[in-house]
């Protein structure tokens, strides 16, 4: 057994540093689900919605208070969560298609703070305090409550290769490519037959089922929320800049943006310490103005273009 | 709830929409010109609070005096983003042109959080504390003031607008930008111009409201949504509609929150936002 310095006590520092790794690997995944579904609507779809994180955060609602006053297994909570978050999104869809690009951005950004804002002044949920799941039946499964992360990391690796692998199934139906035609020019693609309504309604509200239920995985795993942690802007910000990082539209976009940025502003955080607070944000902003300034097709677009300049021969 | 209340509600809304109304002008006047939503306009102001707290803590001069430098360092910082960020992103695709100053708000921002903690911080001023009474009616001189120089501020603009060479042409470009350009008008120099103008608003909306606010680096969420709220009730780009637009979301705010519940107030300012986009795009006064 490895000794700590001052061979006193054992190394408990390789263990602790696991626990750590798993967490940051959980983030990692939570936000390769949350990329692809946002992407399914922003990037495919080309709404650029700025408040995803109301969908995350009613989808944590939900699944808690049905724990908390029905005593409802979240595992049917979660279900529930996605739904509700969907059929908010139904109901927005309606008025917001009707809007073009800033404008949607701006409407979506608006309906995010409206929730939060309920949320704070509502007492039912909590309000500010928050709401606590019921920790005190840790360990149990039926209540999806566990003391370590294996279980949580197995869930939510679990969704992210079933979204992934719905995203692909997506691009390659007749839904993606219309969803593909409404982004490149709506009208065109209603003159064609597709009703561009309908399907971003659908992009729309996939995209929102599974935040919602990406936002109560969240609750469970935190055992604690309130309106500042499941709905800040800043869950929006990271839920876009995380599928146009690795490339929107892109399958492979939102796992490279997950698993570049997140581990990225995990190690800001560490070097920088309790001095640091706040500089991963900074760092995010830097990276937003960055990206739009020098690649703003994302990393896949990068390595696309190098990889064609590679294969075609230059001409002298 | 008597009557006086509801009345004293809307005075001060009236007040807190003069500046918004200025926020609204700031805005509203890029978006007219050049099709650009600029989220990152409510950090401005933060950062204008911060400089004049510094200028007051540090120099002992009055947020109102300082007012001026104010103007002229956020002028700076305004043509800076256009000739650094926005000029070259105004070339790439739509959704670059929405992230970039998306980008700027969040880097803004925690730049200030990292700085300046989230502490809050007062600068004082000689019209700080004092009280006018207009019969039952109360009206604090710091809102007071706030509100004489948005109007103030947002007249000389019009007043640039309309009768100088380049306001004419600032205006010539928002109409139509393809024959302004045949006209031979520059369309850089003025947008980095027209960027310097907006800043330099934001940056006397700072000083205006730093005798009477605390600044922390949250304090742009007060301003940005309620600045939208008004350029879209004044029709988006309508620099006239739009301040009309902030004192309306002023009165909105203050005596709607007096109506119902304090804590909910902001959501109404959202929700006649989003009320306007759905049913009116083209602002209440649009064609």
């Amino acid at each position: 057994m490895a000794h700590s310095p001052t061979g006193l006590l054992p190394d408990r520092r390789r263990h602790d540093n696991t626990i750590y790794y798993e967490h940051v690997l959980i983030v990692c995944l939570l936000y390769v689900v949350l990329g692809q579904a946002w992407n399914l609507v922003g990037g495919y779809a080309g709404q650029w919605s700025l408040g995803h994180a109301a969908f995350f955060g009613l989808g944590a609602y939900t699944s808690t208070l049905l724990l908390l006053r029905a005593n409802v297994s979240p595992w049917l909570g979660m279900v529930a969560g996605g739904l509700v978050a969907a059929a908010i999104a139904c109901a927005i869809a309606f008025p917001c298609f009707k809007l073009r690009t800033h404008y949607f951005a701006m409407a979506t950004l608006a309906i995010g703070e409206t929730v939060r804002v309920l949320f704070l002044a509502f007492d039912w949920t909590g309000g500010a305090n928050g709401l606590v799941l019921p920790v005190q039946r840790i360990p149990s499964t039926r209540d999806m409550l566990w003391a370590d992360k294996e279980p949580y990391l197995l869930i939510i690796l679990v969704m992210a290769i079933a979204m992934t692998l719905v995203i692909v199934q997506v691009e390659r139906s007749r839904l993606g490519i219309y969803l593909r035609a409404i982004n490149q020019d709506e009208e065109a693609a209603a003159r064609l037959g597709i009703d561009p309504r309908r399907y971003k309604l659908a992009a729309l509200a996939g995209s929102a089922f599974i935040t919602g239920m990406t936002g109560t995985f969240y609750a469970q795993y935190t055992t604690y929320i309130d309106p500042f942690s499941v709905m800040p802007p800043m869950l929006s910000v990271r839920m876009v800049l995380v599928p146009v990082f690795g490339g929107h539209g892109t399958v492979a976009g939102p796992i490279i943006g997950a698993f570049a940025l997140i581990p990225l502003s995990e190690a800001v955080r560490v070097f920088w310490g309790g001095r640091g607070i706040g500089i991963d944000q900074v760092v995010y902003g830097a990276i937003i103005v960055g990206l739009t300034l020098w690649m703003p097709g994302g990393v896949v677009a990068l390595w696309r273009r190098r990889r064609r300049a590679r294969l075609v021969p230059r001409v002298a | 709830m008597t009557l006086e209340i509801v009345l004293q509600s809307v005075v001060s809304g009236l007040m807190f929409g003069g500046v918004i109304a200025l926020v609204a002008v700031g805005v509203s006047l890029i978006w007219g010109i050049m099709d650009v939503i600029n989220f990152a306009y409510g950090e401005y102001l933060m950062w204008a609070m911060y400089l004049t707290f510094f200028l007051y803590a540090g120099a002992g001069l009055d947020p109102l005096v300082s007012l001026p430098v104010n103007a002229l360092v956020l002028f700076g910082a305004g043509v800076l983003t256009y000739r650094l960020v926005i000029q070259r992103v105004m070339r790439g695709p739509v959704f670059a042109q929405l992230l970039s100053t998306f980008g700027l708000f969040v880097l803004l921002r925690y730049t200030a959080w990292l700085v300046f903690r989230p502490d809050d911080r007062q600068a004082q001023s000689l019209v700080s504390n004092g009280v006018l009474k207009l019969g039952e009616l109360r009206v604090s001189t710091g809102e007071l003031v706030a509100f004489v120089g948005s109007v103030l501020a947002t007249s000389a603009l019009f007043c640039f607008l309309t009768w100088t060479k380049t306001g004419k042409a600032l205006r010539a470009v928002a109409q139509d930008r393809e024959a302004a350009l045949a006209l031979g008008i520059e369309p850089d120099r003025l947008y980095a111009i027209a960027w310097g103008i907006s800043a330099a608003a934001a940056g006397v909306a700072g000083s205006l409201v730093s005798p009477f606010m605390y600044v922390n680096p949250l304090v742009g969420d007060v301003f940005l949504l309620p600045g939208f709220a008004a350029v879209a009730l004044g029709g988006f780009g309508n620099v006239y509609g739009a301040f009309a637009g902030g004192l309306v979301i002023g009165v909105v705010n203050v005596t709607g929150g007096t109506l119902t519940m304090p804590k909910v107030k902001l959501a109404l300012v959202y929700l006649v936002f989003l009320a306007v986009l759905f049913m009116r795009p083209r602002g209440l006064w649009g064609r």
